[in-house]
C-alpha cells in the first residue's frame, strides 16, 4: 500500500507545483498575463512536469531493479549444499521468497513481533510452525539457510522500499524546485511544455515495441532454459508426447511433432469449412447482393466475429459434439469415440473464421477496378464468368493473403481447441480421433501443479516461441501479400 | 468433284439441319449451359450467406435455450409453524437437525394432505430432494427466536437433480437410480408440483452470488466474476485508452518519416496479429513470475489485456484522427495555435466519438478474452466472494466472466453446463450493450466532412 500512497504523494507535489508556478510566473509580470511568454497553465503544467516526470521514471526504474538486485545478492548468500538434489537456486529463491512472504503476513497480523521475524536464529522447527499456525502456506520445513535468507530478503526489501520512497521524494520535490527557479515572465513555458508532451507521446508509442521485446524475451530466456533441461532435437523431432509431472519430469517426453500435427489438421479442417462459404458469401455480397441485402446480411455475418471464443469453445464442447457423436459415433457410423474430435474443433473454428475469410475476401475484391468488370461485360461475358475469369485471378493474391492471415488465427486459436478438440497427443488420420493442439497444451503445461523450473511447465514456453514464429511468419507473408496486392490497383 | 455432289449438301443445310439460329430470341445450348451456371453461382453465393447465418441463429438458439435454465431455481416451498415447545424439544435431542426434519417432513405431509394429495414418503426421499433441511431450519430459528410461533414460509433450494428435472435435462429416460435421486423419487416430485410446492422461481444467486464449490452447482452464481471483469475493465480503460491515444497522435500527427517510426508502425500491425495465449504468456513470465504481482488479479489481468487491446485502439484512433479534415488543423495554425495545441485543443475532440468507439469495441474484445486469463491463474481459484473493497478489488484474487464461464465447463459435473451457458448469456448481454453504446456513439456524434 505504501506504493500507492507514494504515488498519491508525488501527485499532490505536483498539483502543488502547478498552483504555485503559476502564481509565481503571473506575480514575475505583476499580474498582468500579456507580459508572459505563455499562457499562466503553461508554467504552472512546466513545474507539475519537472515534478511528476522524474519522480515517476525513478520510481518505474527502482521497482524493475531491486528485486534483480535483491535475488542476486541473496542466492548468493545460499550455499550450494543448500540446493537440493534434483532442485535448483531458482526453487530455492521461490521457496525464500514465500517464507520472506510468510513473515510479513506473520507480522502484520500481530503474530509475530517485528524484532521476533527479524532476528530469530532459535529453533527452526519452531518457526515453520509458527507460521503454519499463522495460517501461512509454508512448504515442507524451512532450513536454516532459507530461514537465514528469507530474513534478510525481508530487511533488504524493507530497506530498500524506504529509500526508494525518499529518493522519489526527494527527486519530486527537487525537480519542482527546478521548475519553480525557471518561472518568469520570459521563460519560454509552452516550448517546454510542449517538448516534454512530445516525449510521453513518443514513450507511449514505444510501448508497441516494448510489448514485443516483453513478449521475445520471455519466450527465449524460458526457452532457453527448458533447452538446458531437455535436448532441443528431441522436442522438435519427437514424436511422442508424453509429461510425467512427478519426478520433476525426468521421463517426459516431450516431442513437439503429434501437437504440431494436431494443430495442423484442425487448422485445415476449419479452412476447408470457412474458406468457400466465406469466399462465396464475399462474392455474392460484393458483386450480386442489392444494398439492401447487403446492410443486413454483412453486420449479420460478422456477429459471428464478435463473439468470443469460449462461446465457441462450449458450443464446440456441448452441442456440437454430442451432434457429431450421434450420428458418427456408436449409434451411427461408429468411427467417432467422445465428443471432442478434430471434427468438432475444426468445424467450430471453420464457423468463427467464416466472417474473418469474408470480409477481408469482400475488401479485395471491391478493390479491383470496376474498369475490369466493365471491359469483361462489354465482351458479353456473364456476371459469374466475370467473377471467375476476371475478378478472382485478379484478386487472386490478396485472397490468399486472407487465407494465410485466417490460417494464422486458426493455428493461435485457443479456447475452441482446449474445449471441443481433446487432450490426447496423437498422430493419427482420423478426424473424429481426438487430438490436441500446441495452443491446448501452452495451456495444460501452464496451470498444472507442476513447478515452473521443471522442464514439463517450461516446455510450455518453448511451444509459446513455435507458436510465435510460425503465426509472425504467416502474418509477415500475408500482409506483405496483400500490401502488393493493394498497391497494384492504387 | 462436280457442283452436283456439292450441291445437295448446301441446299439441304438451311432447311434440314436447322442447325444454329442466329435469333436472340431463340436460346442456343451454350446460352442455356452459360445461363445455367449463372445461376448456380449464384445460388452457392446465397448458399454460403445462408449457412453463415444458419450457424448464427443454431448458435443463437442452443446459448438461450440452454442458458434460461440457469436464472431459474427450483424451490420447495413449505409453510409451518414452529412453536417454542417444538423447538426446546428438538434442542433438547441427540440429533438437532434430524429433529429440525421429523418437523418438516410432517409439516409437508399435512401441507399435502390440505391439497388433498397423498403419496408416501419417508425422511430418506426429502433428503434427495432438498438435501438436509433441518440445518437450515435450525438456523434460522436460531438467528430469529421471535419468529417461533408464527406461521413461516420456507423457499428451500431444491437439489440440482430434481432441478435438472423440472428444466427437462434429467428426465426419467436418461436418469439412473442412484443415491442422489431415485426414479420413484420423481412420483412425488410431480405431485409436490402438482400441489404447488415445488416451483420454480427466479434465481436471483445466479447474477449475484458468488462461485460455489464443485459439488454445489445450484448455488453458483456469476456476480463475483462479474466484479473482477468489472475491475479488469476498468484497468485497461485507464490505461488503454491514454496510451492508445497518445500513441495514435504521435503517429498520426508528429512521427517524422524514419526508421523508428517504421518499428512502431510494424510492431503494432504485428501485435494485433499474436495469438492471445502468447499475450497470456507474457503476463505470466513478466508481470507473475519477474514483478510477482499477486497471480489471479484483475490488476494482472488488466494489464494483460491492455497490452492486447492497445493495437485495436490505436488503429481506429489513428483512423478517426485521419477522419478530420485538414482544413480544420490549418485553420489553427492559421490563428497562431502552436501544433500541439491544434491538435489538442481541436483534433482531438472532432475525433473523439471515434475514438470512444473504437474504445469500447476493443474493451468488448477484452471482456471476451479467455486464454491469456487461463495463464495468469484465474482459472485455479475459486471466487467465493466479492472483494472487500476497492483496492482489494484490484490486487486481489478474483475470477473474471469468461475465465469463470470456462472453470464451470471443465467441472464433471453437468448441471454446471447449464450454469456456464447462462454465464455467457449474461457476458453477451453485456458485450451486446457495449456495442449497441458504440453504435449510438457514432451515429449521434460522428461528423462526415
Amino acid at each position: 500500500m505504501s506504493l500507492f500512497w507514494l504515488i498519491v504523494i508525488v501527485l499532490a507535489i505536483a498539483v502543488a507545483g502547478y498552483v504555485v508556478g503559476r502564481a509565481r510566473a503571473l506575480a514575475s509580470a505583476g499580474g498582468d498575463m500579456r507580459i508572459l511568454h505563455s499562457l499562466p497553465s503553461y508554467y504552472g503544467s512546466n513545474v507539475a512536469m519537472k515534478t511528476a516526470v522524474p519522480a515517476f521514471l525513478i520510481l518505474v526504474v527502482w521497482l524493475l531493479a531491486q528485486p534483480f538486485y535483491i535475488n542476486g545478492t541473496v542466492s548468493q548468500m545460499i550455499p550450494e549444499s543448500a540446493v537440493g538434489e534434483g532442485s535448483s537456486l531458482g526453487l530455492v529463491m521461490a521457496e525464500v521468497r514465500r517464507a520472506a512472504t510468510g513473515l510479513d503476513n506473520a507480522v502484520a497480523s500481530g503474530q509475530m513481533t517485528d524484532d521476533f521475524a527479524r532476528n530469530a536464529r532459535a529453533d527452526f522447527n519452531d518457526i515453520t510452525a509458527r507460521l503454519k499456525d499463522a495460517g501461512q502456506i509454508v512448504t515442507s520445513q524451512i532450513t536454516q539457510p532459507v530461514m537465514r535468507a528469507a530474513q534478510s530478503y525481508r530487511i533488504m526489501v524493507s530497506t530498500g522500499n524506504l529509500i526508494m520512497s525518499i529518493v522519489v521524494i526527494l527527486a519530486a520535490i527537487a525537480g519542482g524546485l527546478w521548475g519553480l527557479r525557471e518561472t518568469n515572465k520570459d521563460f519560454r513555458a509552452r516550448n517546454t511544455v510542449e517538448k516534454g508532451v512530445r516525449f510521453i507521446l513518443i514513450a507511449a508509442a514505444s510501448i508497441a515495441i516494448l510489448t514485443t521485446i516483453g513478449i521475445v524475451l520471455s519466450l527465449v530466456f524460458n526457452t532457453v532454459e527448458f533447452f538446458r533441461l531437455y535436448p532441443a532435437t528431441d522436442f522438435f523431432f519427437g514424436t511422442t508426447w508424453s509429461p510425467s509431472f512427478s519426478g520433476r519430469g525426468g521421463s517426459s517426453e516431450l516431442g513437439i511433432i503429434p501437437l504440431l500435427w494436431g494443430t495442423f489438421y484442425i487448422s485445415i479442417v476449419a479452412l476447408i469449412v470457412a474458406v468457400p462459404i466465406g469466399l462465396f458469401a464475399a462474392v455474392y455480397l460484393s458483386e450480386y447482393a442489392s444494398p439492401k441485402v447487403r446492410a443486413v446480411a454483412k453486420p449479420l455475418l460478422e456477429i459471428l466475429a464478435g463473439i468470443p471464443t469460449i462461446v465457441y469453445g462450449l458450443f464446440a464442447l456441448l452441442t456440437v459434439g454430442p451432434l457429431l457423436l450421434s450420428v458418427f459415433g456408436d449409434g451411427g457410423l461408429g468411427i467417432m469415440k467422445a465428443g471432442t474430435a478434430v471434427m468438432t474443433a475444426g468445424l467450430v473454428m471453420g464457423i468463427m473464421l467464416i466472417p474473418f475469410v469474408s470480409s477481408l475476401s469482400d475488401d479485395i475484391i471491391n478493390a479491383v477496378p470496376q474498369a475490369m468488370r466493365d471491359g469483361s461485360y462489354g465482351l458479353g461475358a456473364t456476371k459469374s464468368e466475370t467473377v471467375k475469369q476476371v475478378i478472382l485471378p485478379a484478386a487472386l493474391p490478396g485472397i490468399v493473403g486472407a487465407i494465410l492471415l485466417a490460417a494464422s488465427r486458426a493455428i493461435g486459436e485457443t479456447m475452441i481447441v482446449v474445449l471441443g478438440a481433446g487432450a490426447a497427443a496423437r498422430l493419427s488420420l482420423n478426424p473424429f480421433e481426438a487430438m490436441t493442439t500446441v495452443t491446448a497444451k501452452i495451456v495444460s503445461q501452464l496451470t498444472g501443479d507442476a513447478d515452473f523450473a521443471s522442464p514439463v511447465a517450461l516446455v510450455a514456453f518453448a511451444l509459446g516461441m513455435t507458436l510465435f514464429v510460425v503465426t509472425l511468419g504467416l502474418n509477415i507473408v500475408a500482409l506483405y501479400i496483400v500490401r502488393r496486392y493493394r498497391e497494384q490497383y492504387d | 468433284m462436280t457442283d452436283t455432289t456439292l450441291s445437295p449438301i448446301t441446299s439441304e443445310t438451311p432447311s434440314g439441319a436447322p442447325a444454329k439460329s442466329k435469333s436472340l430470341y431463340a436460346i442456343d445450348d451454350l446460352t442455356r449451359k452459360r445461363n445455367a451456371a449463372e445461376k448456380r453461382f449464384k445460388a452457392y453465393g446465397i448458399g454460403a450467406i445462408a449457412i453463415g447465418l444458419f450457424f448464427l441463429v443454431v448458435l443463437a438458439v442452443s446459448i438461450i435455450s440452454e442458458g434460461i435454465p440457469a436464472f431459474t431455481k427450483t424451490v420447495v416451498s413449505v409453510d409451518f409453524t414452529l412453536t417454542q415447545e417444538q423447538f426446546d424439544e428438538a434442542e433438547g435431542t441427540l440429533f438437532k437437525t434430524k429433529a429440525y426434519e421429523g418437523i418438516f417432513v410432517n409439516a409437508l405431509q399435512g401441507q399435502l394432505e390440505a391439497s388433498g394429495v397423498s403419496v408416501p414418503f419417508d425422511n430418506a426421499t426429502i433428503e434427495r430432494i432438498v438435501g438436509k433441511p433441518g440445518g437450515t431450519i435450525r438456523e434460522f430459528f436460531q438467528a430469529n427466536p421471535d419468529k417461533l410461533g408464527e406461521p413461516v414460509q420456507f423457499e428451500l433450494a431444491a437439489s440440482s437433480r430434481v432441478d435438472g428435472y423440472m428444466n427437462g435435462r434429467v428426465t426419467r429416460e436418461n436418469m439412473t437410480d442412484s443415491r442422489f435421486l431415485m426414479k420413484a423419487d420423481l412420483d412425488l416430485v410431480d405431485k409436490l408440483t402438482e400441489s404447488g410446492i415445488i416451483k420454480t422461481v427466479f434465481n436471483w444467486n445466479f447474477i449475484t452470488g458468488a462461485d460455489s464449490g464443485v459439488d454445489n452447482p445450484g448455488g453458483a452464481g456469476i456476480g463475483a466474476s462479474v466484479v473482477g471483469s468489472f475491475f479488469m475493465m476498468l484497468v485497461v480503460l485507464f490505461l488503454a485508452l491514454p496510451i492508445g491515444v497518445a500513441a495514435s497522435i504521435y503517429l498520426e500527427e508528429f512521427a517524422p518519416q524514419n526508421k523508428l517510426t517504421d518499428l512502431i508502425e510494424v510492431n503494432i500491425s504485428n501485435l494485433a496479429a499474436v495469438p492471445s495465449i502468447v499475450f497470456g504468456i507474457l503476463g505470466l513470465a513478466v508481470f507473475i513470475q519477474f514483478m510477482h504481482l499477486p497471480q489471479s488479479a484483475p490488476l494482472v489481468g488488466g494489464l494483460v489485456l491492455t497490452l492486447m487491446t492497445l493495437p485495436t485502439i490505436i488503429i481506429s484512433t489513428r483512423a478517426s484522427l485521419k477522419a478530420v479534415p485538414p482544413s480544420i488543423r490549418d485553420a489553427a495554425l492559421g490563428v497562431g495555435a502552436s501544433k500541439m495545441q491544434a491538435i489538442f485543443h481541436h483534433v482531438l475532440p472532432l475525433a473523439m466519438p471515434g475514438i470512444l468507439t473504437g474504445t469500447i469495441i476493443g474493451l468488448a474484445q477484452a471482456l471476451g478474452e479467455t486464454a491469456p486469463l487461463l495463464l495468469i491463474g484465474m482459472v485455479g481459484f475459486v471466487a467465493r466472494g466479492y472483494p472487500d473493497g476497492v483496492v482489494s478489488g484490484f490486487v486481489d484474487p478474483n475470477s473474471a466472466m469468461p475465465a469463470q464461464i470456462y472453470t464451470w465447463a471443465a467441472r464433471a459435473d453437468y448441471a454446471f453446463y447449464e450454469k456456464a451457458w447462462g454465464g455467457i448469456i449474461v457476458l453477451l448481454v453485456f458485450l451486446l450493450t457495449m456495442n449497441i453504446l458504440a453504435v449510438i456513439l457514432r451515429r449521434r456524434f460522428e461528423r462526415r466532412w
